[in-house]
């Protein structure tokens, strides 16, 4: 098999000494057999496979995408400063044009986080992509940038960020939300009111395997990328759809991974979730780096491989192709759904409840996004947390219109902010990040 | 006590013998590359004429023959079995000739998922038989973690073969692609190497020296000669090692410094950290082939005294080729050599011929002769400081893998710079100013590889894992594997790896006063499985670290 070589940047970063607690899955030894095999397999010496060090991400990185209750230093720890500056390292690599694509393989994840961010959720403090992705838009210009979360749960985190911003396309396919945490991620969600079809959901039955997978991205995902014509496709390369995963069920393999991969061809791929240490993760990830760099991966295989066990049902293929027709339907129908959505408001508002489950915190929110022509919207969060903390939060989106800068602008000099613990105000343009403290 | 060092190089034989921390006697002469072991009895015939031989207590060779062998591509045939299982395809691997896949898979935990097929290998080894293949090399991805399939294959193919060399013995390393290229190397000069040894054992028995004999590694540690014949492939690029090392003996350092040697047609370039030379990560690379052989880290560059400088799109070009000598000596083009024989920087050759090839330059450039000296100087310690500088660089920014060294690791900033070679006195000040410090260069220099081969000391190093769920340790180069209790911690492993590498030091031939211990890798994992901590997984690598023989320190010997 001859194929075209590419240069692939890798930042690995296994943060060998950090852990959530002592035996959660999010530990020191996840990334060691990946290390192992990765080592063993001799892929740092192949001519175009570059190993970089990972940056260390900054406060401002930070600012720029979420709202840190009550600041950045609060609910981060070094481990995501140098994960996040993994992520920035390889986009670093590939916007510089040293290498064609990059593999950011760094833990912990943070696909799980939200805008807001009271603490950790789904062994996610921050969104380490969404920080990359402001970072490189910061450093290099808007940019038209599609998210494809390939990770088991549902990437609620990133949709939640980009909910609003029509310049972002997120894709997530994961296991149905009715069968796995965090149970969001039905094909209804969207996204906000300017910005209606560049959320993707693409939620899959238990038992899906590489075919089911692979239909939904020829079906799907690549017909839609075909339209939304993106500077960039991020991967969010979760792991956790293999067939020996702990806490999925799935039977994503090896190869799968290594097919959807190279069929994706992202600019950069992101690690998020997958604790199937020792029997997936080295297998799923020399695939990955080999699909990446352009090499043969034909004889990349678990040790346990069975092709029978891990086909799935007709039953399966049925449902799937089905779903996939709906969603590529809701995508091609996405402008009338908006005018029903919008009807005459000027102004539309979501209630979100959320659970940080790994902290075990719980939030109350609303937010108000202002329905607007011209860009993503001015959107205003009044979150209540039962930590105790209320805060406010006005944030002017990337490529804002005169209209909703203006009225961001004078919405927060008006504020009333003895109400709340803390208000902040956003402003990505101008990368401007303001909090005030309750006097 | 006497010591006898002796470098055969690639273009000299250096040596020296050493008595009382002092130099005695020194030579240096052309190797003769057809005969090595006469360019090697002449210089020790030299030195030791008139002198009390019961009074030497230590002989000490560095010599090319290993990697002239792989250079000149003079090594035997060898037939290579792979047992390679998944993964990486066997497209993408440099299989060095005969080669074949075998069955068999040996997973990242060293636990078997595939069994050979002794069947396979017989068929095989009457294939061998029938090419008349003597020498075979056999290599197990991952056979570090469990080396028995690599025994099996020895055990049923070793009868019909005069050698074969297995890769878990080569390092204790992961790289699968560079345990094959290692094994192959080992054993395509096993024959020659071991020939060597035998002449030179017999030439020493011939003069009646019966004392303790070492060959230096590209680790710049030695090796008991009798002792370093099953694994030959460790004494490759032992010239630039002596050379390291040699500066190491003659200047007194403990900080981050620079060593250089600026020879005629290359410039070689080491690091110290706390004046220890730094190795390579994984291994040296030797006529492009990547292996698993340590190292010390050597970055040659092609720019020395005899490089053609050119002046083209305006612009003052050094090297990388070498057309001869100077001008100044006959050769047909101007060198730095030449730039610094017209500034009156040194005063060696012909002063006219060297005057007259700076003048071309000069005339291109559009100066007058001094301004092109000067350009020609200052270009050449550039450019050899911008290769510094980036290879410091290349180290800082090597990747690491834990929170703490991202956070807290050592960078290296070197605060002196050591310079060997002919042109050494004349860039110093320059090389010194532009690197930002301050230059030595060591007396007896032109002989410092011979006095660091004669002073090194005996290098080993081990890798050592225990599972305490499966409750095994292995110590993967040496092939040991043994069970551990389930309550066996970090610190028994310690004292485990302490003592077998104390053991194989001393079997190496270190002396008990040389066992300068040090763990260069230590890291514990617990093993969680479904929420539950079911074993730790404890690794370890321990090193006698390169250095001088006890009583010898650094800068001492004059």
């Amino acid at each position: 098999m001859t194929k075209k070589t590419r240069k692939t940047g890798l930042v690995f970063f296994p943060a060998f000494d950090w852990a959530i607690s002592s035996t959660h899955p999010e530990r020191e030894e996840r990334l060691l057999y990946t290390q192992d095999q990765v080592f063993e397999e001799g892929l740092l010496d192949f001519d175009n496979i570059i190993e970089y060090k990972p940056g260390i991400a900054t406060i401002e990185d930070i600012n720029r995408v979420h709202i840190c209750i009550p600041d950045v230093k609060s609910v981060v720890t070094e481990s995501h400063l140098i994960s996040a500056g993994g992520a920035i390292t390889a986009a670093e690599r590939v916007m510089r044009k040293e290498v064609d694509n990059a593999f950011a393989l760094v833990r912990p994840p943070g696909h799980h986080a939200m805008l807001v961010v009271h603490g950790a959720r789904g062994f996610c403090n921050v969104n380490i992509e969404s920080i990359m992705i402001e970072y490189i838009r910061k450093h290099y210009g808007p940019k038209r940038i599609a998210v494809v979360d390939t990770d088991c749960h549902h990437g609620d985190g990133t949709q939640d960020i980009y909910w609003n911003d029509p310049n972002t396309l997120c894709i997530s396919m994961h296991q149905d939300g009715r069968t796995l945490y965090p149970g969001s991620g039905f094909h209804e969600e969207l996204g906000g009111p300017n910005a209606v079809g560049t959320t993707v959901n693409v939620p899959l039955p238990p038992r899906s395997s590489d075919e089911g997978f692979l239909y939904v991205l020829d079906n799907v995902i690549l017909p839609i990328l075909e339209e939304f014509k993106p500077d960039l496709v991020i991967n969010s390369a979760g792991q956790d759809n293999h067939y020996t995963d702990p806490i999925t069920n799935m039977r994503f393999t090896a190869q799968g991974y290594a097919r959807l991969n190279e069929k994706l061809s992202p600019d950069i791929a992101v690690l998020e979730g997958g604790y199937s240490i020792e029997n997936a993760l080295p297998y799923v990830n020399v695939g990955i780096i080999l699909a990446m760099a352009g090499l043969d991966y034909s004889h990349v295989r678990e040790p346990d491989y069975n092709e029978a066990a891990v086909r799935q049902s007709a039953e399966i293929s049925r449902y799937i192709e089905k779903e996939a027709a709906k969603i590529y339907d809701l995508w091609r129908n996405r402008e009338s759904i908006r005018r029903n959505l919008i009807g005459n408001s000027r102004y539309v508002k979501r209630k979100k409840h959320i659970y940080y489950d790994t902290d075990g915190i719980r939030e109350q929110q609303e937010e108000t996004v202002r329905v607007c022509n011209d860009c993503g919207g001015l959107v205003v969060i009044d979150s209540f947390a039962d930590t105790g903390n209320r805060i406010l939060a006005v944030i002017i989106p990337g490529q804002s219109c005169p209209e909703c800068r203006k009225e961001g602008e004078l919405f927060y000099a008006s504020t009333r902010k003895n109400q709340y613990s803390y208000v902040y105000f956003q402003d990505k343009d101008s990368d401007v990040f303001l909090a005030d403290k309750e006097s | 006590m006497m010591i006898l060092g002796i470098d055969v190089g690639g273009t000299h034989t250096d040596a020296v013998l050493i008595e009382n921390l002092e130099i005695k006697k020194k030579t240096k002469a052309i190797t003769n590359e057809k005969n090595l072991i006469d360019s090697l009895l002449n210089v020790m015939t030299e030195l030791l004429r008139g002198e009390n031989i019961a009074k030497l207590k230590r002989v000490v060779l560095s010599t090319t023959i290993s990697t002239n062998a792989i250079v000149q591509n003079k090594t035997e045939r060898v037939s290579l079995i792979l047992v390679s299982g998944p993964g990486i395809s066997p497209s993408l691997i440099d299989t060095h000739g005969t080669t074949h896949f075998v069955s068999g898979y040996i997973n990242h935990r060293g636990i078997e998922i595939a069994k050979i097929d002794p069947i396979e290998i017989e068929w095989i080894g009457e294939e061998l038989t029938r090419d008349s293949i003597q020498d075979a090399g056999v290599v197990g991805k991952f056979s570090t973690r469990n080396p028995n399939h690599e025994l099996k294959i020895r055990d049923i193919l070793g009868s019909r073969l005069r050698h074969v060399s297995l890769g878990h013995r080569m390092s204790g390393h992961l790289n699968f692609p560079r345990r094959i290229s290692t094994t192959f190397l080992n054993a395509a000069i096993w024959k020659l190497y071991n020939d060597f040894v035998t002449q030179v054992l017999d030439s020493l028995r011939h003069w009646g020296l019966s004392v303790p004999t070492y060959i230096l590694k590209a680790d710049g540690g030695t090796i008991d000669i009798s002792h370093s014949v099953e694994i030959p492939v460790q004494t490759i690029l032992s010239g630039p090692a002596a050379s390291i090392m040699g500066i190491l003996s003659l200047c007194e350092t403990r900080e981050d410094a620079i060593a250089m040697d600026i020879g005629g047609t290359t410039t070689d370039i080491a690091l110290l950290a706390d004046g220890i030379p730094l190795l390579e990560a994984f291994g040296v690379t030797i006529n492009g082939h990547k292996t698993l052989i340590r190292g010390l880290q050597t970055k040659s560059i092609g720019i020395g005294g005899d490089s053609r400088v050119k002046f083209a799109d305006n612009r003052i070009t050094i090297g990388p080729e070498r057309e001869g000598p100077a001008a100044a000596f006959g050769g047909s083009f101007p060198t730095p050599t030449d730039a610094l024989i017209v500034s009156g920087i040194t005063a060696i050759g012909d002063r006219e011929k060297a005057a007259s090839a700076i003048m071309e330059i000069a005339r291109k450039m559009d100066v007058p002769v001094t301004k092109a000296t000067e350009a020609i100087i200052d270009c050449t310690c550039r450019e050899i400081s911008s290769h510094v500088t980036r290879m410091i660089d290349e180290i800082n920014n090597k990747p690491v893998y834990t929170i703490h060294e991202m956070l807290e690791g050592k960078k290296l900033c070197p605060r002196s710079l050591y310079i060997v070679g002919g042109p050494a006195q004349a860039f110093s000040s320059k090389l010194g100013s532009m690197l930002g410090c301050p230059v030595s260069i060591p007396e007896h220099a032109e002989v410092a590889n011979a006095i660091g081969a004669a002073l090194a000391r005996t290098t080993a190093e081990i890798t050592l894992l225990a599972d305490t769920e499966r409750r095994t340790l292995s110590i993967g180069e040496e092939g040991i594997q043994i069970t551990i209790p389930p309550g066996f911690s970090r610190r028994d492993a310690t004292l485990v790896g302490t003592k077998k590498l104390r053991e194989l030091a001393i079997q190496k031939g270190a002396r008990e006063e040389d066992l300068e211990i040090e763990i260069i890798e230590d890291q514990e994992f617990n093993m969680i499985r479904e929420f539950h901590t079911t074993g730790k997984n404890i690794r370890l690598k321990l090193q006698v670290k390169p250095g001088l023989i006890a009583g010898y320190t650094t800068g001492k010997v004059l």
